[in-house]
């Protein structure tokens, strides 16, 4: 019960764009079509499952002092490899996800969920944490993606239904101004 | 004049935070007053061209020659965490007045994807050591300019009766995606 509860509050309660604003940057870049969104919200769950496990194994043995970098090498490890994977099977997606596939590094829901649980708890917990805030992220990640999609050229997923959209909601200002007025209904609903 | 393009083109073709979405979480964070973000601003670009030389003489000629490119993400992050140390202890030391005013800044930027991001760039767009510095500049001179402009926006927007649902962080991105609709008036001048 105590793990369902790891693993979802990372959808509504604690989700981490829309309640914790975490990970702005990458959220505004990649989400200019759904499937983008998606693929970058599933590289991040990869990273933090993976560094959220083996920080939970580790965090016992760091001393205090430099656990930040320490932690930080972990990230920077599993960046890496979901980085070459990804460059090897799906290299299409890796072109227009582009640099912000190695900046996984810094996005702070990673280090965030590291300090703040993955030091502090066992591994199994860890493990449904780190899944539960990464698919958290990759949903609002998709629907941000989806009604910018809709918005801005007309289609989901390539279906297209409009002729025209309003291009501007695929471009940078769109971007900006979806999320705000998401989080706002965010916001209103929590009330 | 291969310079002054580069310089124009990172500060207003394509601004870093609004058209490239590098550092968004600081654009965000400190925009509350005019005076922090002008000293986030400075910190930034400080720590900015700093790690650009570093990252770059690594990668060329450490990384390269041993051929293990594929750690260039480990490395740099650990390279820039380690800078802001250094500069944090040495700011300390020499300039405690200039420590006072980047203080409270500089744990932060070790997590601004705008360093990381422009260390990466300058090595995915060749340039030669002193583009990159000219680049890196720049791009935290554009950095600065919109942390700013939506700074002395949020200072008027805590006269005004926003929405509540609205108020905060929703309203700053609606400001800032304006903002960008505004930047992006500069298309094509480069």
């Amino acid at each position: 019960m105590n793990q369902w509860k790891n693993f979802t509050k990372g959808f509504i309660k604690e989700n981490p764009i829309l309640v914790l604003i975490l990970g702005t940057c990458p959220t505004l870049a990649t989400t200019s079509s759904a499937i983008n969104g998606i693929a970058m919200g599933l590289a991040t769950t990869f990273v933090l499952v993976g560094s959220n496990v083996v920080i939970s194994l580790i965090a016992n043995m760091i001393p205090s002092k430099v656990r930040i970098p320490a932690y930080v090498v972990v990230i920077a490890s599993f960046v890496t490899i979901i980085d070459l994977v990804m460059q090897a099977y799906v290299p299409a997606i890796y072109e227009t996800l582009g640099l912000f596939i190695p900046l996984i590094v810094v996005n702070c829901i990673v280090l965030g969920r590291a300090e703040a649980f993955a030091s502090k708890n066992t591994v199994t917990s860890s493990f449904f944490d780190g899944l539960g805030m990464g698919l958290g992220f990759a949903m609002a990640l998709g629907i941000l993606g989806a009604i910018r999609e809709i918005l801005g050229a007309g289609e989901i997923f390539g279906f297209k239904f409009m002729n025209q959209g309003a291009l501007v909601f695929v471009l940078a200002p769109g971007a900006f101004i979806a999320l705000g007025y998401l989080i706002a209904l965010v916001n209103k609903l929590k009330k | 004049m291969e310079y002054i393009l580069i310089i124009i083109s990172a500060i207003l073709v394509n601004n870093v935070v609004l058209a490239q979405f590098l550092g968004v979480c600081p654009f965000l964070g400190v925009s509350n007053k005019v005076s922090t973000s002008m000293g986030m601003a400075g910190a930034v670009t400080f720590v900015i061209v700093l790690a650009t030389i570093v990252t770059y003489l690594l990668y060329q000629y450490i990384l390269v020659p041993l051929n293990i490119t594929y750690l260039q993400t480990i490395s740099f992050i650990l390279v820039i965490a380690a800078l802001v140390q250094i500069v944090e202890i040495i700011l300390k030391k020499i300039s405690p007045s200039l420590y006072q005013a980047l203080g409270i800044f500089l744990p932060l930027i070790t997590t601004n994807c705008a360093v990381l991001g422009v260390a990466i760039l300058v090595i995915q767009k060749d340039f030669n050591l002193l583009q990159g510095v000219v680049y890196g500049a720049a791009i935290s001179v554009g950095f600065g300019l919109a942390l700013v402009i939506l700074a002395g926006i949020r200072e008027h927007l805590d006269k005004l009766n926003v929405p509540k649902g609205m108020r905060g962080v929703p309203i700053a991105l609606v400001v800032a995606g304006i903002l960008a609709l505004a930047f992006m008036g500069f298309t094509g001048i480069v």
